[in-house]
């Protein structure tokens, strides 16, 4: 089976400009939705207490509602969990109240009104806590962001490193700007899936670099559109491969996975799509931009090249 | 050129069986256990206990599979839960016969069914964390900088006695903050206090504050001794913290340092969040009295009527002790207790330290009672014990004391224990808690399950319809790659919690990434007329560049969650990074050893099993099979 049965190489710098105008519109947007909607964070990092319950019957949420609103709390949100039956209730961090009595309250509330409710899950995270968290989620992607430059810069060449990660933290405002529209809620284990969406796609760019420095060793007559064009099209059968496996995973997890996964899964599969999009698309385009030429790649590695010439010399 | 020196299939081979063995234990599932260890730091379980055990469960007639004492705990497993319910009463009822006092703690407990042979190598099945078994999960923030202003607090009174004994004249002593001023009347008297601090007190240190015609002294604690102070601080809360959890019978508790000044606390299976936490926040003391030598009073320790003002307490022994009402001293006045030698008969002692106002009570009391018996006794959930029960022998002076009396080594380690952990070094706050219904548990193990195997499964079907034969290489090596991560989880005994599995998945689907470079190279290779042989060495040689470089990234964003995270965000980092791992390994080295096996030997190979190679020179595919 072979799904890509491509002629002749595409084109697709010729359109580079097209594309980066639509990313930057796409980015553009992200951020617009990022500052005007805001991020609908988890109490794990705002604080607060989170509650699951559950009732043998589909729940009625508003007498739920009314029940913890006669606890005092301001701001509490009820809504359903996954099905019917299971209630999610988010309360706000209180200053001066322990932890433990918020939720005892509530359920000694609920049960006084409907005794089948059973706790399924709480979680209480104090507000130094909730800071801590948006810290080192914010120090663990400087430190990817910084650690992937500096990685490809050394590997490959500063141009490259540079375009990879704005390609990919293009991606990861995309994802953030989709959670902002939506207003899905942004939990830890979407921030640890967003991560890691950064480290996979930079991937595709590395896949697609490899080539173009591969090409500019063969291919001593083409320019660097080309030479660009060519790396594009001969791994873009693998690129739409890869993608489509870890996708099957992510999809498996977005079916199987329940509530809890879904997010998570669902920051992955944006992550996936657009990971394709801006390694093939904006990357690249982004490296022409910046004006990578053969002599940045082929001076520094000579010993690297005279290796695989060796190997390559019955193939070529 | 396709062909693995015997060498490399070893290392395969062994891989392979590390992997399987460590793996194993996953798949025999658990079974119902009863689960006996120590209750209290003096109490040790040993091969009496064992013996008690095993003598609890004939007298009951209870059929045990195995009964075996492991690392200071006892496990006898079960067939049947109705099994284990009944041995539980019976071993509770033999080894606990005062059920107020429990010197154990007897506690239901799943226990892996592997067989011994698998146990005896280390090898068992993997760690579930809280979201996948059920519990609580509680973290807590000591607060250091209130056990600092308590010690500087004592240092007050001690340093206000201190001046007094060397007859050094002050204007006042004062708190403030967590340093104390010291006001004085000329330079010499500054010098002289100065100098006695340096001696008598180490852990301080003196500053000079030169104002006016006024003469004062700064002291503070040394920065290395409130870090010293701080540390024991959560080394203490720590161990009162197992005393206590101890009582709620939790077979496997998890109290760890977190950082510098937080403790975690991980109660699998408890779901009674409300008597968790009112355990972990209470306190105990400690108080000191006279024993009651009156005639009545010896009576009563035979079983007589108690005399008025006098209470019974039971020794550590368990012996009965009349002791009187009135407290001499509590456990505020003590600062600290260390374990220690007798300079003279060498003898294992403990060393108290007290505050200055408990050194003069204690002072005053020992001169007036020499030859008469002293009790210390500690409360804990409001029920007293006498921990030591020692004869004045001479006045005691200077708040230093020391008791001794037929104890070994271990003993006075552990009443120093009991002495200081008693009570909470510095006052502790909630600021994280997790509960986990048992039912969600199992619901998160069976989400998590599904979701590797659906997505395996459709994954490896896809690749052996795509690759064919090197499709067919890449899902075994799959599978191997799962094999691995598996069997490293179970061996490193990393928590694995539902973000780890969803990592699992991840994982697999980032590791087919390797084999779908090889094998597109591979088609490549072939497209340009190269021989099979030489397309799978080129194939896999120069896959291997980009798989590294695409690996090194994935794995940077790994080791920054890892470094960074906490809590599930690190159950996640921790997967992700030895899947990477794993999958370099499985995916290139694993899968090329299949390759080879199965084409390097053949010389003359005219055509690969790795699908459709389309060729767009002749305008017509040619299929490679």
């Amino acid at each position: 089976m072979e799904f890509f049965k491509i002629k002749k190489d595409i084109p697709f710098m010729k359109h580079a400009l097209v594309f980066n105008a639509i990313s930057f519109v796409t980015f553009a947007l992200a951020v617009f939705f990022l500052f005007s909607r805001g991020l609908h964070l988890s109490v794990e990092f705002t604080g607060g207490t989170l509650m699951e319950v559950s009732y043998s019957q589909p729940a009625d949420l508003n007498k739920v509602r009314a029940t913890v609103g006669t606890l005092g709390f301001s701001e509490v949100q009820v809504q359903n969990f996954g099905t019917a039956r299971d209630v999610m209730i988010r309360l706000p961090a209180q200053k001066g109240v322990s932890s433990a009595q918020q939720s005892e309250k509530v359920l000694t509330a609920l049960k006084a009104d409907n005794a089948e409710v059973t706790l399924r899950r709480t979680e209480f995270v104090g507000p130094q806590v909730g800071d801590e968290l948006a810290h080192d989620g914010l120090k663990a992607l400087a430190f990817v962001v910084i650690g992937i430059v500096i990685y490809l810069a050394v590997r490959f060449e500063w141009k490259f490193a540079v375009s990879a990660i704005i390609a990919n933290l293009h991606d990861v405002i995309i994802i953030l700007g989709f959670f902002a529209f939506f207003q899905w809620e942004f939990s830890l284990a979407v921030l640890a899936a967003v991560l890691a969406v950064l480290g996979y796609s930079v991937n595709e760019s590395v896949v697609i670099f490899d080539r173009i420095r591969e090409n500019f060793r063969r291919y001593r007559k083409m320019n660097t559109v080309e030479i660009i064009d060519n790396a594009i099209t001969s791994t873009i059968s693998r690129t739409i491969i890869t993608h489509g496996s870890t996708q099957i995973m992510v999809l498996s997890m977005l079916l199987f996975g329940g509530e809890t996964l879904h997010y998570f899964a669902m920051a992955l599969t944006i992550g996936i799509c657009f990971g394709i999009y801006s390694s093939v698309f904006v990357a690249a385009a982004i490296a022409m931009w910046l004006g990578i030429e053969r002599e940045d790649l082929i001076k520094p590695i000579k010993k690297d090249r005279d290796n695989s010439d060796e190997n390559s010399g019955a193939v070529v | 050129m396709n062909r693995y020196p015997v060498w490399k299939y070893a290392i395969i081979v062994i891989a392979l069986l590390l992997g399987v063995v460590y793996t194993l234990p996953n798949f025999f599932g658990e079974a119902p256990a009863v689960q006996v260890s120590s209750g209290k730091a003096t109490i040790k379980v040993d091969t009496g206990t064992l013996q008690k055990v095993e003598d609890a469960l004939k007298a009951a007639g209870v059929n045990a599979q195995s009964v075996a004492l492991e690392g200071g705990s006892i496990r006898a497993r079960f067939d049947s839960t109705d099994n284990q319910l009944k041995a539980k009463d019976a071993v509770q009822k033999a080894l606990i016969p005062d059920a107020t006092d429990p010197q154990y703690v007897v506690a239901l407990n799943l226990v892996s069914r592997s067989p011994d042979w698998l146990t005896s190598l280390h090898a068992a099945p993997m760690y579930l964390g809280l979201d996948l078994r059920g519990g609580v999960h509680f973290m807590l923030q000591v607060d250091m900088q209130a056990a600092l202003t308590q010690r500087v607090e004592s240092i007050t009174g001690d340093l206000r006695s201190l001046l007094r004994e060397k007859d050094i004249r002050h204007g006042g002593i004062s708190r403030n903050g967590q340093t104390v001023e010291i006001r004085l009347r000329d330079a010499q008297q500054l010098e002289a206090a100065k100098r006695l601090v340096s001696a008598q007190l180490p852990d301080l240190q003196t500053q000079d504050v030169a104002d006016g015609a006024e003469f004062r002294m700064v002291v503070s604690v040394k920065p290395e001794a409130a870090r010293k102070l701080q540390e024991q601080a959560l080394k203490q809360n720590i161990t009162t913290l197992h005393n206590r959890i101890n009582e709620l019978g939790v077979a496997e508790p998890v109290i760890q340092q977190q950082g510098l000044d937080r403790i975690v606390v991980q109660l699998p299976g408890v779901q009674d969040t409300a008597k968790a936490k009112d355990i972990l926040g209470r306190t105990a003391t400690l108080e000191v009295r006279m024993v009651d030598e009156s005639t009545e009073a010896r009576a009563a320790e035979q079983g007589g009527i108690v005399p008025f003002g006098a209470e019974r307490y039971l020794e550590r022994e368990g012996r009965p002790l009349i002791v009187k009402k009135q407290v001499i001293l509590t456990g505020d006045n003590l600062t600290d207790a260390q374990p220690g030698f007798d300079n003279q008969t060498q003898e294992p002692v403990v060393n108290l330290t007290l505050d200055a106002k408990g050194a003069r009570i204690f002072k005053d009391v020992t001169r007036e009672s020499i030859g008469k018996r002293m009790a210390i006794i500690l409360f804990e959930k409001g029920k007293g014990e006498v921990v030591t029960a020692p004869v004045i022998r001479s006045e005691i002076g200077g708040g230093r004391v020391q008791i001794s009396g037929r104890m070994t080594t271990a003993e006075a380690n552990d009443t120093a224990l009991l002495l200081r952990a008693g009570s909470l070094a510095a006052p502790m706050e909630i600021i994280e808690e997790r509960t986990i219904g048992p039912s969600l548990g199992a619901e998160n193990i069976a989400k998590g399950f599904n979701s590797v195997t659906w997505g395996f499964l459709v994954i490896v079907a896809f690749m052996c319809v795509y690759y064919a034969m090197f499709g067919l290489f890449s899902g075994i090596a799959l599978a191997v790659n799962l094999l691995f991560l598996v069997a490293i989880l179970s061996m490193l005994q990393a928590t694995l919690t539902l973000p780890g599995m969803a990592a699992m998945a991840l994982a697999l689907g980032m590791a087919i990434d390797s084999n779908v470079l090889i094998n597109e190279r591979v088609r490549e290779e072939l497209r340009n007329g190269a021989s099979p042989q030489a397309a799978i060495h080129a194939g896999y040689d120069r896959a291997w560049a980009t798989i590294f470089d695409s690996n090194i990234t994935t794995l940077i964003a790994g080791v920054a969650l890892l470094a960074f995270g906490s809590g599930p965000v690190r159950g996640f980092a921790v997967v992700h990074c030895i899947g990477i791992l794993t999958s370099m390994f499985s995916a290139v080295f694993f899968s090329r050893g299949l390759v080879n096996l199965w084409y390097g030997s053949k010389k003359k190979l005219k055509s690969v099993s790795i699908g459709t190679v389309w060729r767009p020179e002749g305008g017509s595919a040619v299929k490679a099979d």
